[in-house]
């Protein structure tokens, strides 16, 4: 049916508006939150709505500290309701005891989380090592490339977190300032449109039914933890199903096409780059510029952090002579975290290609076409003399003398 | 020792470690196999609160300020002390606002009627 679309109105809005207008539609009964640079506005606009009488009876929590705000999420999202939260940076990493209480109790949170480097030095600006240092909290992780993924996935992310068969906390990563800041066109749907998709908050053990008292955030010693635990994770890993199926869903809602792992020109590329966040954009340029000069290159975006799609990873890169990975984040010690997610795939499934590191971006340092073009041409190298001639981990716009790690 | 029955694998467990209360709605009254009711923590208690009637009046202060709900009030008055539950705090005794209390805490081994002779006798106040 080609009207089945719901009706759509262009606007220019950039990352954090979308995020807010999007918390706005779905209907939260609390948000509990606390401002920090780049997701201020996030926090800004949604006590706006709620000032001007827009949240239709939503709570707006606020509180003193990041700790606190997801402490209040959980207790308001086992209380019973929809519930969701931003931040970003030292505000994530002060929260971090909590979003494990939050996925242990299953607690289907949305946060939108605005991407930003972690002190020391201090730096407000974006990379990925708020969301690497989340990677094993139990949340599902997606990553939204601009302005228009973050709105979007927002409903997808409500609606797959409040599934039945789910209910584990959603965050939603877009880029500081590349995304967030950086005003673009963003198809928006109707209130009631968008609200519908999500669908009404269905209930689960919620502490304030007085009938079915319940006790939330056990102890659960040697005897019974590994068992909890691993009914969690296996609920995490299931999620991708799910998570498949409300992408499908959202295409025939919207139009727009998601997926866990998102290709471009892969099918026939020799040379592909692996990566998250708005890089994918640069990137994509980087190609298209690429493939123009009869390059068989191509791009890989990770949708979906956790659970890691490693089927879907497979899949798109099994062909690839030379992939590059992209880790926005300092390794710390050893290879970035997506490096390591993509050579597990690789070894897992027998894949034998040259696989390289690049360390880039961080605290907001400019990744160019010239950078990706660079990638590329490294990439070649090892296609054309069928090994590795470049180091493991290599740093891109670093100024100094050439690093090289492994 | 762990009851076998509660050893369940990963799959039977309710999602999120949640315990319930009770079995079905809480009207009927059926606890649930994980409800503390039938789990005696007494064996947490080095020493343990005794009460002695004839010091009450009843102001409840135990029964609000007890951690456990181990203060058992009925019909507004002072009952019992649920000796499956009390952890031995001492929070009950420390809020007594009676001279003497009527709530002390004595060994384990003591018997309460040895406890209640012993029972000291009301302060008088001293001279500032």
């Amino acid at each position: 049916m080609a009207n089945s679309i719901a009706p759509q109105k262009r606007v220019v809005w950039d990352g954090n508006m979308a995020a807010s207008q999007a918390m706005r539609q779905a209907q939260i009964d609390v948000v509990a939150a606390y401002p920090i640079t780049p997701s201020t506005p996030i926090v800004q606009n949604y006590s706006q709505f709620v000032a001007d009488g827009d949240v239709n009876g939503g709570e707006f929590v606020m509180v003193e500290s990041e700790h606190s705000a997801m402490s209040a999420c959980v207790g308001a999202s086992a209380g019973g309701g929809r519930v969701a939260t931003a931040t970003s940076s030292q505000g994530y990493a002060l929260m971090v005891e909590v979003l494990y209480q939050a996925s242990g109790m299953r607690l289907p949170i949305v946060m939108n989380v605005v991407n930003r480097a972690l002190a020391s030095p201090l730096n407000i600006h974006g990379d990925h090592s708020d969301m690497y240092l989340g990677r094993d909290a139990g949340w599902i992780n997606f990553s939204a490339f601009n302005p228009q993924e973050v709105y979007d996935l927002n409903f997808v992310a409500f609606k797959t977190a409040e599934d039945l068969n789910v209910r584990l906390p959603v965050a939603v990563n877009q880029d500081g300032f590349l995304t967030s800041h950086t005003a673009e066109v963003v198809e928006h749907f109707d209130d009631q449109d968008a609200y519908n998709f999500i669908g009404d908050y269905i209930n689960k053990n919620p502490m304030l039914d007085g009938n079915n008292p319940v006790t939330y955030g056990a102890q659960t010693e040697g005897e019974w933890h590994f068992e909890h635990k691993m009914r969690q994770n296996h609920a995490l890993v299931n999620s991708l199903d799910i998570i498949k199926a409300n992408f499908d869903a959202f295409e025939k809602f919207s139009g727009r096409k998601y997926n866990a792992v998102e290709t471009y020109k892969t099918e026939d590329a020799d040379e592909i780059i692996v990566c998250m966040g708005s890089v994918f954009g640069t990137t994509q340029i980087t190609v298209d510029k690429l493939r123009a000069e009869g390059k068989k290159v191509g791009l890989v975006g990770i949708r979906v952090w956790r659970p890691f799609p490693k089927a879907d990873v497979a899949a798109a890169i099994k062909n690839a002579k030379s992939v590059a990975v992209l880790d926005r984040s300092a390794p710390m010690g050893t290879t970035g975290a997506l490096y390591n997610e993509i050579a597990a795939v690789m070894v897992e499934n027998s894949i034998s290609l040259n696989l390289i590191d690049f360390i880039y971006g961080l605290g907001g340092r400019d990744t160019t076409v010239e950078h990706i073009t660079g990638i590329f041409a490294d990439l070649k190298e090892c296609s054309d003399a069928g090994k590795r001639v470049k180091p493991v981990i290599q740093t891109i716009n670093l100024r100094g003398k050439t690093l090289t790690f492994y | 020792m762990t009851e076998a029955h509660l050893l369940k694998g990963w799959e039977e467990f309710e999602a999120g470690a949640i315990l319930y209360s009770f079995e079905g709605q809480a009207e009927a009254g059926v606890h649930h196999v994980n409800n503390s009711i039938q789990h005696s923590v007494a064996d947490w208690r080095a020493e343990k609160p005794v009460f002695n009637d004839e010091h009450c009046i009843h102001c409840q202060f135990c029964w609000v300020y007890c951690p456990d709900t181990a203060i058992i009030s009925k019909d507004k008055k002072f009952d019992h002390v649920d000796y499956v539950h009390c952890k031995g705090c001492g929070i009950c005794v420390d809020v007594c606002p009676t001279n003497p209390k009527a709530l002390l805490m004595f060994t384990e081994q003591t018997p309460d009627e040895e406890a209640i002779r012993n029972w000291p006798a009301k302060e008088t106040k001293k001279d500032a």
